[in-house]
């Protein structure tokens, strides 16, 4: 049996706030024995104590610490679908931990990164990913907000060049109504 | 014209925003559209619930479409769900399968006894790997599986009647008029 990291042994037994209408399982089952479920809860309770003492947390059967910190990485970048606010590697959702092993045999078949990205991707949607792929769909995302600050910085510069231009003498851009006429500095305030 | 920009912009904003407002009022930020539509459905072997030493593999259930229907006794939304598979799931017209998801076998058996099974045939997936394979991330969740073995249509969250009215009808009439 694999233990996967508990990470707050003392406050969280419900994995997360759930999705309105689609449920995931439960942690703890009815046929579980009373007795395993008294010596999980003392196994968890007193590893919990020891892993936050330590720091060391993660009782996966890792090849090397390497492959550990690889883990690590990885998960954090992948999304916990049922806790939609949650990482793989932080949530206590029930499958959460199914996808947690799963990438952790992936790891083992000497699948890359990439290509375990790839495999959830296929399953679960770009939206397992925290960090949305660069492609047409999400131009929008990546590069909005460049746009909007690009098209500010050509009000802006348009705006103080028709001021400068009209501190000189008469603003040819506005119409010569007399009350404008060489007092230009001041219309760009003025109406507002 | 010129004193007119600020009231434009303000015009501009108040349509922003209530364009977000109006689009989260009915958009659900948490659904998740599976990338699995139009795209085959993964390869399961997985033993029937009532007679555990009987696969039903994917090739076994290929030559007419069929709803398979993720459900779970511990789902208080499938208790829910229930009712409408009873009537309007049975009239749909092609076989319902039953997909129970990471659950106690006796407990499922059980909750189909009291319940009653609106299912044809019912798959166990008591560890949920292939669950994972099709992309399944709660119950209920619907797939509407042609005869060709590719996934046409994914409903999650509870079918009501107007969802199988609305969507999941029609796309069985379409997968219904290519092989008929």
């Amino acid at each position: 049996m694999s233990l996967f990291r508990w990470q707050h042994p003392s406050g969280r037994s419900a994995p997360c706030a759930r999705m309105p209408f689609v449920e995931s399982p439960r942690n703890s089952r009815r046929a579980q024995g009373a007795l395993l479920r008294i010596s999980l809860v003392a196994m968890l309770v007193i590893a919990g104590h020891a892993f936050a003492a330590s720091g060391a947390i993660e009782p996966l059967p890792f090849k090397d610490h390497a492959q550990e910190v690889r883990f690590q990485n990885l998960t954090k970048q992948l999304r916990c679908m049922v806790c939609q606010n949650e990482n793989l590697a932080d949530s206590n959702a029930d499958l959460a931990r199914d996808l947690r092993l799963e990438v952790f045999q992936l790891m083992q078949q000497g699948k890359s990164d990439a290509e375990i990205k790839r495999y959830l991707v296929d399953r679960y949607s770009d939206f397992v990913l925290y960090d949305p792929p660069l492609k047409p769909g999400t131009w929008l995302l990546w590069f909005g907000p460049l746009a909007i600050l690009l098209a500010g910085g050509v009000v802006v510069t348009v705006a103080i060049r028709r001021r400068n231009r009209g501190n000189g003498a008469i603003d040819d851009d506005k119409p010569a109504d007399g009350r404008q006429a060489g007092n230009a500095p001041a219309d760009m305030g003025d109406d507002w | 014209m010129k004193r007119f920009v600020p009231l434009l912009v303000f015009i501009g904003l108040v349509g922003l925003f209530g364009f977000g407002i109006w689009w989260n009022s009915w958009h659900d930020a948490r659904y998740v559209p599976s990338p699995l539509i139009d795209k085959p459905a993964p390869d399961f072997a997985l033993p029937k619930l009532d007679a555990p030493d009987q696969t039903v593999t994917k090739a076994s259930l290929l030559g007419k479409p069929y709803l398979l229907n993720v459900f779970a006794s511990w789902c208080v939304a499938c208790a829910e769900e229930h009712p409408v598979l009873m009537t309007d799931g049975r009239a749909l017209g092609i076989p319902l399968v039953g997909y129970d998801y990471k659950d106690v076998p006796d407990d499922a058996r059980r909750w189909l006894r009291e319940h009653g099974s609106p299912y044809d045939l019912v798959i166990a997936d008591q560890p949920g790997r292939t669950a994972i394979d099709f992309g399944v991330y709660g119950a209920p969740e619907s797939f509407l599986i042609d005869a060709k073995g590719v996934i046409r249509y994914k409903h999650i969250g509870p079918l009501t009647p107007e969802v199988i009215a609305r969507e999941l009808q029609p796309a069985i009439d379409a997968v219904k008029r290519e092989a008929p």
